[in-house]
């Protein structure tokens, strides 16, 4: 019972994030940023944008240059976060790929990582004045699901060891609709529970900023101007 | 405890820090409010007179036609993720402490309707994510924040997914000026452009006068025929340059500096009357189809003038106009000189007479002068000169040490692409916003004060008619000498010796610092 309720809360999740998130950037590709808006100094050619949009999304350039602590613990958060996601690569593919057994050690410490980096994003939302005046209830609930998945998940890696070779079956199960019995320990269905909320409210919610940040045209546009006459029309998917 | 670490790059012990996070004092500018326009000066501008019965309906379709016609609108109030990185660096929130004039907070003034509007989560839960209904309460708010707001782009810089508050500000004043709730100095500027060509409304002939006035005062003393043509078809360059520097002061003396730098290189020049002003507030309230407007009148000119290549004179949010929007909405430019950036910076052209030394300086012309230079917001964080990024601050640098012998930077983190708002940008430069200008000066001054202190500076340099006007006003409220702003090009014209040039002994006239226009009504005193 409680493996059907999963397995449909999953295929629905999936649904839902893969649908909202194409939707939200079908949308953000399709209008049209009237004007050249670039926040300048900038690179003057594509191949400029791409490079400072990768250093960006990898090392945080701008956060770094605004706020040392936010820089921090985002930086940890998000990094550990892809480490972990990573790892769980086990639990999807079989045989695991290479590389995902590689990361599997260093996948395991990225996971406290995180949850340092989200316990310090949470801190600073509560102590700092200026965070706590912008902070709404989703704010904080956000961080506190974040926290709830990460806490589960160390839980169950370091406490609790579920079956995971039955989780493992369950998933792989899920990806060729083929139902494998889910282990019912209670970490396993918080851990699982949240991560489903997570995927359905991503769309709709402020973690869009992972794909938003690719559409911001103060950044994402060449700084040619007087090169290269801007007209919006054709501009679509700049 | 958290904050002190980070947030204070200058460490000082005798002047404030320009960059120190204030004392949070919620409603602290909740009355600061700009004058509204009249239902004439709104119809001129295509919008309502005065607010409609279905105001509420009016304003919720403007907001969604702009989220499915602007991106940048539609994307920046989806994607912040409220981590606070841009709370504590508004000069604005430096100066007067109220949380709404963190960027943040100021977009989320209009987030939160966006949210229960156009969003799932604002529609079925407003509580949880801050949505908020659109109420007469609200539009108040934002006629008062986004009037506290110069569009001046510095919390963008530390953004880190890029997002540009100055974008959410125009948007606002554009839902607001949809249900006719203009902003009477903006609004009414820009019809005054419409039907007369500049901000201050002076005519053709006025103009011609003016500059005849001027051409003879450079005679008087230089002994050399400097000419500032107006409507002269057939020149090469087409000047458009803010209204301001055509009668206040520091503005004029840049003028001045122009024409001798045009006549020393020997080019022909003209203004145009028609065209006869570069600023162009249509930006400042958010309004592609007003900022059209005067954008094809420079074109028009320029067509019927017959010139080969267009230069702005001094002045920044104009410049921005200039280097990122003539061309799309004043354009084509395909009769000019293609080998010539269209348009051109006058920095860049006198950089260039400069490098190629067609001009004879004396840089101790100007050593009664220690000088720092005042990055204007427009320039640095919207636009370019030269070919390489960052050149919208070299060259003024380069220019300000080619004719001058003392220059001092003021202290990392106010100059450049971080430098601090004059506090007069973005539509501000009223009478009735008179407070939260001199709070959004307050930073630049405290930076001011820190080279005053370390290396004797007396005298700032700025390349914007706005921030020449602002600044003009609030030297004297922070203890500096009202005449202790300048404009590079005066510096330049200090230096510059022409051919033929025969200095009059100078005996200090001083009525040269009386300023009697820009002290007077907001519509002409600080027109830019």
């Amino acid at each position: 019972m409680i493996t059907m309720l999963y397995a449909v809360l999953f295929y629905i999740a999936t649904i839902l994030l893969v649908v909202g998130v194409a939707r939200r950037i079908w949308t953000y590709w399709n209008t049209p940023q009237p004007l050249k808006i670039v926040l300048t100094p900038a690179p003057t050619t594509r191949r400029g944008v791409v490079l400072r949009m990768v250093r960006e999304v990898v090392l945080f350039e701008t956060l770094f240059k605004s706020n040392k602590w936010i820089w921090l613990f985002g930086w940890m958060f998000h990094f550990g976060l892809l480490l972990v996601l990573l790892r769980h690569l086990r639990y999807f593919t079989q045989p695991i790929w290479w590389w995902v057994s590689l990361l599997q050690p260093i996948g395991i410490y990225a996971g406290f990582v995180m949850f340092a980096g989200l316990v310090g994003l949470l801190i600073r939302r509560i102590v700092v004045n200026r965070v706590r005046y912008i902070s709404a209830p989703s704010d904080y609930l956000m961080l506190l699901l974040l926290l709830g998945i990460g806490f589960s998940g160390l839980m169950m890696k370091f406490v609790a060891h579920p079956d995971v070779v039955a989780i493992k079956a369950f998933f792989i199960g899920l990806m060729r609709f083929d139902i494998h019995p889910l282990p019912t320990d209670l970490p396993v269905l918080v851990h699982l529970g949240l991560v489903v909320t997570l995927m359905i409210i991503f769309p709709i919610s402020k973690l869009m900023h992972a794909p938003g940040i690719f559409f911001a045209p103060s950044r994402t546009m060449v700084d040619n101007p007087r090169e290269k006459r801007y007209v919006p029309a054709s501009a679509k998917g700049q | 405890m958290v904050e002190l670490a980070i947030d204070n790059k200058i460490s000082r012990t005798s002047v404030e820090d320009p960059l120190a996070p204030p004392c949070m004092t919620p409603g602290a500018m909740a009355g600061s409010k700009p004058y509204m326009a009249a239902p004439e000066h709104n119809i001129k501008l295509g919008f309502p007179g005065e607010l409609p019965d279905d105001w509420k309906e009016k304003a919720i379709a403007r907001m969604g036609y702009l989220a499915e016609t602007n991106r940048a609108f539609k994307v920046y109030l989806d994607t912040c993720m409220k981590c606070g990185a841009c709370t504590d660096k508004c000069h604005y929130y430096m100066g007067s402490g109220d949380p709404k004039n963190m960027p943040v907070a100021r977009q989320d003034l209009l987030r939160g309707v966006y949210r229960r509007y156009f969003t799932f989560a604002g529609k079925y839960f407003p509580k949880l994510v801050g949505a908020v209904d659109l109420t007469k309460e609200v539009l108040d708010d934002w006629y008062s924040y986004y009037h506290q707001c110069s569009e001046c782009r510095r919390c963008a810089v530390f953004c880190p997914i890029g997002i540009d508050t100055a974008e959410i500000t125009m948007a606002a004043r554009d839902i607001l000026d949809h249900v006719g709730i203009g902003q009477k100095y903006s609004n009414e500027i820009i019809g005054k452009v419409m039907d007369v060509g500049n901000n201050l409304g002076l005519n053709p002939k006025a103009l011609k006068a003016t500059m005849a006035d001027l051409e003879e005062d450079i005679e008087d003393e230089t002994g050399v025929a400097v000419r500032i043509p107006v409507d002269e078809k057939g020149a090469d360059i087409l000047l458009i340059t803010p209204s301001a520097d055509f009668f206040a002061e520091p503005h004029i003396d840049g003028l001045i500096g122009y024409a001798k730098v045009f006549h020393e290189a020997g080019v022909s020049w003209t203004v145009s009357s028609y065209a006869s002003e570069a600023a162009n507030f249509g930006m400042f309230i958010g309004s592609e189809e007003n900022m059209a407007v005067l954008c094809k009148r420079i074109q028009k000119a320029a067509i019927e003038l017959g010139v080969k290549r267009i230069i702005f004179g001094e002045c920044g949010h104009a410049w921005r106009v200039a280097y990122n929007f003539l061309n799309t909405l004043g354009g084509p430019f395909d009769f000019l000189d293609q080998d010539y950036p269209i348009p051109q910076h006058i920095l860049e052209f006198t950089w260039g007479e400069l490098q190629k030394g067609t001009l004879n300086i004396d840089k101790s012309r100007n050593d009664e002068y220690r000088l720092t230079y005042h990055d204007s917001c427009n320039v640095a964080r919207a636009s370019r000169m030269g070919d390489e990024p960052g050149g919208q601050f070299e060259i003024p640098r380069n220019v300000l040490k080619a004719v001058t012998n003392n220059y001092f930077e003021m202290p990392e983190g106010t100059t450049k692409e971080q430098t601090l708002c004059c506090g007069g940008g973005g539509g501000l430069l009223t009478d009735d916003l008179m407070d939260i200008r001199k709070k959004g000066a307050s930073p630049r001054m405290h930076a001011l004060k820190q080279v005053e202190e370390d290396h004797g500076v007396t005298h700032m340099v700025a390349i914007c008619a706005i921030c020449k006007t602002q600044f003009a006003k609030m030297m004297p409220e922070f203890g500096f000498e009202r005449d202790s702003i300048l404009s590079v090009h005066q510096l330049v014209s200090n230096a510059l010796i022409m051919e033929g040039q025969v200095d009059e002994d100078d005996d200090e006239d001083d009525d040269m610092d009386d300023v009697p226009a820009m002290s007077g009504a907001p519509a002409t005193g600080g027109s830019l």
